[in-house]
């Protein structure tokens, strides 16, 4: 009896949850997929709406996963914008006709040539920097010059970097076969791995704490970790985090690795109007700086004022390579990383 | 109890039934084996560079990490949970009470969040470390620490979080075992560690493989804990060539390997016990009388306990406690009750769909052993084997294609446009949930009835009972316990669901696991720590209150049969 109660208690419960979280297909109302996290994007798609009384549903999840539902759902799809951390899903998902074309002067004042991708398929939203962190009680910077420095036999068993399932490592591989060719990239590959002080693991945060505990002299990782550990409140990552400091890498030469954090328009997007309002909302010079306060990236957009944690990394030039390389060339990259054994 | 040389069969069924049982045990099982099917019709799909690739450089790696994660792991679950099961069924000591249920509670925490926890306690900047360098005063270089960040490390961390499943059935089946073989062989002068390896651990082989076959087929489906260990293993060689490579093909090539793998084994196990058949045959389920234990005796039996759940459970809910402490204030806004609304929702009709599903196909293979009813149900099942992404994907496809093949067929002949019916719904994902966890649920409901004897179904069946009946008069009763476990191992499942809640969810909805996931997904471990003691939380009381009924229907399950 009381199983039987509980039983239809459930069915009730469902529907009605169902019904209230089903998808709100509302005319006009913008559908999102988004490989940022909800906290990093969130607030900053309130502030839209309040701005223009438009809502937007929000989908997170794995760029790759969401690349995937969006093509299996056609013409159907509900999404009418896609965001993803890095360029290489972007150009992924324009190479499988998932994204349109669009073109505003909006667009094109506010985000550089080489972080959009040249028909506007997709626009970078902000920058993440990968450097080299090395100890500062170890390493005097003036030995450090270029990424390709680091496969030297004098940094032997001294750097630490995460696995090379990361998409950023697959990035920086991808961006230096764009820059040397895929011999030169192996061979440089080869070297740093023999370089490596121990087998990948871990995040980026833990690169640069076991540079802070002498486990090895110098890390690649993205910025915005360091910022992370040294804002955040937890001691000892602070502690680790002040241990170590950024060095900018090829600024004789090709410039510094980013990536972008971007959006693309979806290929079958009904709301293409405000989809498109929603993509200058976010480069307008508000936003741009919200994702330094909030998550300390860099703008895409000049001219807007830093974060003070960035301005005291300092300016640097970044690699002018247009980032749909990245994407290009990303599966030769693994290929070179596996070859190498980089776990 | 009789250990029959032959499984006795049901006699007499009137034809109408057996098809109507039948077609339905077909049509569901092929349902619910549409997504493996899905993964499996890619091994048709060309994608040769990458293989050669693949051969060339880290299948070799990926497969023996698989095996070491594997046989690390089932030694771990069965070293634990056989002894504790046994501890807490078979002698009496304080704590004894608590113990019976506070062992499952490792259960609730999901294998990524403890790997993380131990990461932060036990590296080079932890507090385990810095107070071994404080009292030994040792700085950096001067001695060794065992790496938790290595293949070791991840068969602890899935050993810890896996044994309860060993656990919870061989707790059940020495707790089921009839009093008399039990008591016959302590009358005969058996000591109770004689009794264990002599009649209690032969009796309960059925359930040991149960829990062990799950607690394997979670460690080869794990992908957060031995990625972020940077152990390379099968699934995480999958998720490569699909990010990385950008081969999907390939990838659902290496997943479908992976399962074949997975059913070669399953098969194995049946073939292995085709002959045997395990029955309770008398009434006689009161509880063993436990051994009574003091002094030394009883403080040894009560430190054995405490092991696996302070490494299982204390520790590591520890720490996410002192991270959660520093970031409640940040993380609980109304928000976060709905969270815990939607995990509660989407875990208890997972629990309850898969259950119902579990007993159909279960009671159907029952009443008809035959081998094509055999393999289908044992292919719906395998969606536990396979990574959370994966099979998510082979939920996604068919549907988001029937979806479309419909909306166009509807456009072309009415002009008018269904759109995307079940994709994006919450239906599509507890149909997931269904069949990654249905193996769970079904190997909970197949161990109930197998200690059924048929003797019971034919006496039912005789006196004018349908087979629907028989089920819901006689068996449910019976195993109750078997259905209690079921619900909340299902339950926990559900509440730690990653893969496939974060891709089929519908717009705006998300869970405690989602928000845990994202928050350490960017490095942001206090900040996920909230959420992830919530999930602890959410799934401990369905633990105690389940654990209760478990332990009690050992004895009520009496009365219906011996008045």
């Amino acid at each position: 009896m009381n199983e039987r109660t509980l039983g239809i208690r459930f069915a009730v419960g469902f529907l009605v949850g169902m019904m209230a979280a089903g998808p709100l297909l509302a005319s006009g109302e913008i559908n999102l997929y988004s490989a940022r996290n909800e906290a990093l994007i969130k607030p900053l798609l309130d502030r839209f709406t309040e701005q223009t009384g438009i809502s937007v549903n929000l989908v997170t999840g794995k760029a790759d996963t969401l690349l995937k539902r969006l093509e299996s759902e056609g013409d159907n799809s509900p999404a009418d914008m896609l965001i993803t951390t890095d360029a290489g899903r972007l150009h992924r998902a324009k190479q499988a006709g998932l994204t349109q074309a669009v073109e505003t002067q909006v667009l094109n004042d506010a985000v550089p040539a080489p972080y959009r991708e040249p028909e506007g398929h997709w626009y970078g939203l902000s920058l993440r920097a990968r450097p080299i962190f090395y100890a500062k009680d170890r390493v005097s910077p003036e030995s450090l010059s270029s990424y390709r420095a680091l496969a030297g036999p004098e940094w032997a068993g001294k750097i630490c970097i995460r696995s090379s399932d990361n998409i950023y490592n697959q990035s920086l591989v991808a961006a230096m076969i764009a820059h040397d060719g895929e011999e030169k990239t192996q061979e440089w590959v080869n070297g740093l791995v023999e370089n490596f002080a121990r087998s990948p693991k871990g995040g980026d945060r833990d690169q640069i704490k076991a540079v802070a505990a002498g486990e090895c002299d110098i890390a690649l990782a993205n910025t915005y970790y360091l910022a992370g550990m040294l804002t955040g409140n937890d001691q000892n990552q602070r502690l680790a985090a002040q241990a170590v400091a950024v060095y900018w890498p090829d600024q004789e030469g090709r410039g510094t690795h980013v990536n972008v954090s971007g959006a693309a328009v979806t290929a079958f997007a009904r709301n293409r109007e405000n989809a498109i309002k929603l993509l200058e909302f976010l480069v307008s010079p508000e936003s741009q700086s919200w994702y330094g306060e909030v998550n300390q990236e860099y703008p895409v957009r000049d001219g807007v004022a830093w974060s003070q944690l960035l301005n005291q990394w300092g300016r640097f030039k970044a690699d002018q390579l247009n980032l749909s390389l990245l994407g290009e060339n990303n599966a030769q990259a693994v290929m070179i990383m596996d070859r190498a054994g980089w776990k | 109890m009789e250990i029959a040389g032959r499984a006795p069969r049901i006699a007499q069924r009137p034809a109408s039934r057996i098809n109507s049982w039948r077609l339905g045990v077909i049509i569901c099982a092929s349902l619910l084996s549409l997504p493996v099917v899905t993964v499996f019709a890619y091994v048709f799909v060309p994608a040769g560079e990458v293989w050669v690739h693949l051969v060339d450089t880290v299948l070799m790696d990926y497969l023996i990490n698989t095996a070491l994660l594997a046989t690390g792991v089932a030694v771990g679950v069965l070293a634990i949970g056989i002894p504790a099961a046994w501890i807490v069924t078979a002698y009496e000591f304080p704590g004894r009470r608590f113990f019976e249920w506070a062992l499952l509670l490792p259960l609730a925490i999901p294998a990524y969040i403890m790997a993380y926890t131990y990461t932060g306690l036990l590296e080079f900047a932890g507090p385990v470390q810095g107070l071994l360098r404080q009292v030994a005063g040792w700085s950096a270089g001067d001695y060794r620490f065992p790496e938790i960040r290595s293949l070791w490390g991840a068969v602890a961390m899935l050993s810890l979080v896996l044994y309860p499943y060993v656990y919870m059935m061989a707790r059940a089946s020495f707790g089921g075992q009839s009093l008399s073989i039990l008591e016959a062989g302590r009358v005969l002068g058996a000591g109770p560690v004689r009794v264990f390896f002599d009649v209690a651990l032969p009796l309960a082989r059925p359930a040991l493989v149960t829990g062990l076959s799950l607690a394997l087929m979670e460690t080869l489906a794990d992908y957060g804990t031995v990625q972020y260990f940077g152990i390379t293993t099968f699934t995480t060689g999958i998720f490569r060539t699909w990010f990385g490579l950008n081969d999907s093909a390939a990838a659902a090539q290496l997943a479908a390997l992976l399962m074949s793998f997975v059913f070669f084994l399953i098969l194995l196990e049946l073939y292995s016990r085709r002959r045997l058949r395990f029955f309770q045959t008398t009434g006689r389920y009161r509880q063993l009388e436990r051994y009574q234990t003091h002094g030394w005796y009883s403080v040894l039996l009560f430190v054995l306990c405490l092991i696996p759940l302070t490494f299982g459970f204390l520790v590591p809910a520890g720490q996410l406690g002192i991270w959660a402490f520093s970031t409640a204030e940040e993380s609980l806004d109304q928000r976060f009750l709905w969270l815990v609304g939607n995990s509660l929702l989407l875990a208890s009709s997972a629990s309850l769909l898969t259950l119902v599903l579990a007993l159909f196909l279960g009671y159907g293979r029952r009443l008809h052993p035959t081998r094509g009813i055999n393999f289908a149900v044992r292919l719906s099942a395998m969606g536990y084997a396979i990574p959370g992404t994966v099979i998510a994907v082979g939920v996604m496809l068919p549907f988001a294609w029937l979806d479309n093949q419909l909306d166009h067929w509807m456009r072309a002949a009415f002009g008018w446009s269904t759109g995307l019916l079940l994709s994006g719904t919450l239906v599509i994902l507890l149909f997931a949930y269904a069949v990654r966890f249905l193996a769970v649920s079904l190997q909970s409901v197949e161990s109930g009835l197998a200690r059924v004897t048929p003797n019971m179904d034919d006496a039912a069946r005789s006196l004018g009972l349908a087979p629907g009946g028989v089920l819901l008069k006689i068996h449910l009763p019976i195993m109750r316990g078997a259905l209690f476990s079921a619900l909340l191992l299902v339950f926990v499942d559900v509440l730690k669901e990653l893969p496939a809640t974060l891709i089929l969810r519908p717009f705006n909805f998300n869970t405690l696991a989602v928000r845990a996931f994202e928050l350490a997904s960017d490095e942001r471990l206090a900040d996920s720590s909230v959420a992830a003691l919530a999930i602890v939380a959410v799934g401990i009381v369905p633990v105690v209150l389940l654990s209760r009924a478990v332990t009690r229907s050992g004895v009520q399950h009496v009365k219906p049969a011996s008045t």
